[in-house]
């Protein structure tokens, strides 16, 4: 029964404060994987939403667009900028793209995207979801015989998982391109052999990584903004809270993510 | 307008209500509710705010489940019935929320049309917008069609809300305070429209109010909510002739004649 009681028992008060924080903690943790689950469960089935799949991939990227470019940009400029000293010391400029690419491809493309989706994406999911569960509107859909879950929460999930993966592509080639002007400005080198510099050390294993990395932080930055907005409470005040837990929780996870991610990936190297 | 008199089949109660018990944590709402609603009947729940008639609502609709009791809806047992059941059953259930629920990034249109195509499987184009624009008609506001609800003014929100539950042509209808926060003519409207709606779709209704106007002009029957439970219940006369002191500040506080 999909209702809008939470379905996880609320847990008995016990007496000692630091016991009842453990188990509200292990009750919260216990609420967000039946959440997990229910995507799972709901998102693969049919009836299919395409539609609203499609229109959450337009609006993730487009909300997330421009500042990806500027930043993107800046990211990859201002990093091959302050390697050059350190590599100059060593006479080593001519391994600056190198150096820029496989950063930005490991590492600084997905994360950057992921931070920015978070920032953008993320709160905006967060504030939606929270502010038409305040303001009933998601009690509409459940008792009108749609599903909410289903329309609402898999559609966005969805979306940012798609979608995350294609921006952090495109962040590396435009920070890649930051890189360029700052190569090309200094060095003089060209654009053929700046890209053949920089995709010589690159490895399968780069791109799949960078790829898995991005997959995983669209479907948290999707699945964290859907689940505080849809389980948000005390009107405003709530929709509030909504859209800044999603951005904090989205970020920190994103970063342990990407700590457990690169060892993982460090052990097929 | 005048209420035309319902034709009500009391061998026929669409919702029974046994002993039902309601909390939320310490706060006890609903202390052993008993109640009959029968087909084609517009019954109206009195209370003061707070008492829990929102709830009762909710724990009809399968929106909250009750703590204890009994609850039938259309033949189903509330506290057995099986998510697919639910869904099923939701469609025959008409819900109007107090600020209407519209969904606000979608035009009055496709408000009327997300519960239909999602429901009614198979309709063509043409269907659905001959669905869409007789049940707007019906409430009224067609010339609205392509507005968003931003756009459109409290009554005409609860229009489109109760147009959007209609789609479906339930059997059930719950309103949820119809007529708050809205002036006293268009208050006067949305009670006819709840009027014609038991007339025109044969709906059997809970209103859920503390307006005694509405009360008096679309209740079959009213119950009083008092303490968790039905205290009061009859017509509308039978339940302000008494000197209950929980119950006289209602009818001398609102100016009924």
């Amino acid at each position: 029964m999909d209702t809008t009681e939470s379905t996880v028992a609320p847990v008995k008060k016990t007496r000692s404060p630091f016991l009842q924080r453990l188990a509200n903690f292990f009750a919260e943790m216990a609420k967000i994987n039946s959440f997990i689950f229910r995507f799972f469960k709901e998102a693969f089935m049919p009836p299919y939403e395409f539609k609203e799949v499609m229109r959450q991939c337009y609006e993730t990227g487009v909300r997330s667009f421009t500042l990806i470019t500027l930043t993107g940009f800046i990211v990859g400029f201002i990093f091959t900028k302050q390697s050059r000293p350190s590599l100059a010391s060593f006479g080593a400029t001519s391994w600056l793209p190198s150096l820029v690419s496989i950063a930005i491809l490991r590492a600084l493309a997905p994360l950057v995207t992921a931070l920015i989706a978070s920032g953008k994406v993320g709160s905006s999911i967060g504030a939606e979801l929270g502010s038409m569960r305040v303001t009933e509107q998601i009690d509409a859909m459940e008792v009108s015989g749609t599903k909410p879950f289903k329309y609402l929460v898999c559609t966005r999930v969805l979306a940012t998982t798609i979608v995350i993966p294609i921006l952090a592509t495109y962040t590396a080639f435009i920070a890649l391109l930051g890189g360029y002007l700052n190569v090309s400005g200094n060095e003089g080198t060209s654009y053929r052999a700046y890209m053949e510099a920089v995709f010589d050390p690159i490895t399968f294993l780069d791109f799949e990584s960078s790829l898995i990395k991005s997959i995983v932080f669209g479907f948290t930055i999707g699945i964290v903004g859907c689940y505080q907005g849809y389980y948000s409470n005390k009107g405003t005040e709530g929709v509030g809270k909504a859209a800044n837990g999603a951005v904090v929780t989205a970020m920190f996870l994103v970063f342990i993510e990407e700590m457990i991610i690169v060892q993982l990936t460090g052990w097929f190297r | 307008m005048e209420k035309a008199k319902a034709k009500i089949d009391y061998n026929n109660p669409v919702i029974t209500i046994r002993d039902l018990y309601k909390s939320f944590g310490d706060m006890k709402v609903l202390q052993g509710i008993d109640l009959d609603l029968y087909q084609g009947e517009n019954l109206v729940v009195l209370g003061r705010s707070g008492t829990g008639k929102s709830v009762l609502i909710k724990i009809i609709s399968g929106m909250l489940r009750a703590d204890s009791g009994d609850v039938t809806v259309l033949g189903h047992d509330m506290n057995t019935i099986r998510e697919k059941d639910l869904q099923e059953l939701r469609i025959r259930i008409g819900f109007s929320f107090q600020a209407s629920a519209l969904y606000d990034s979608m035009t009055v249109r496709q408000n009327l049309e997300f519960p239909l195509v999602r429901n009614r499987k198979g309709m063509t184009r043409k269907e659905i917008d001959t669905a869409t624009e007789s049940v707007l008609d019906a409430v009224g506001l067609l010339s609205a069609i392509n507005q968003m609800p931003v756009e459109l003014s409290g009554g005409q929100r609860k229009r489109v809300g109760i147009a959007r539950t209609l789609i479906l042509n339930p059997e059930i209808m719950l309103y949820d305070e119809p007529t708050a926060g809205l002036d006293p003519i268009t208050c006067i409207e949305i009670n006819d429209l709840i009027n014609e709606v038991q007339q025109r779709f044969n709906t059997s209704s809970i209103i859920i109010t503390h307006d005694l106007t509405c009360a008096k002009s679309t209740g079959d029957r009213i119950a009083m909510l008092l303490d968790g439970k039905f205290d009061h219940v009859g017509t509308f006369n039978e339940v302000f002739d008494t000197d209950d002191k929980r119950v006289k500040p209602f009818f001398e506080y609102n100016f009924v004649e």
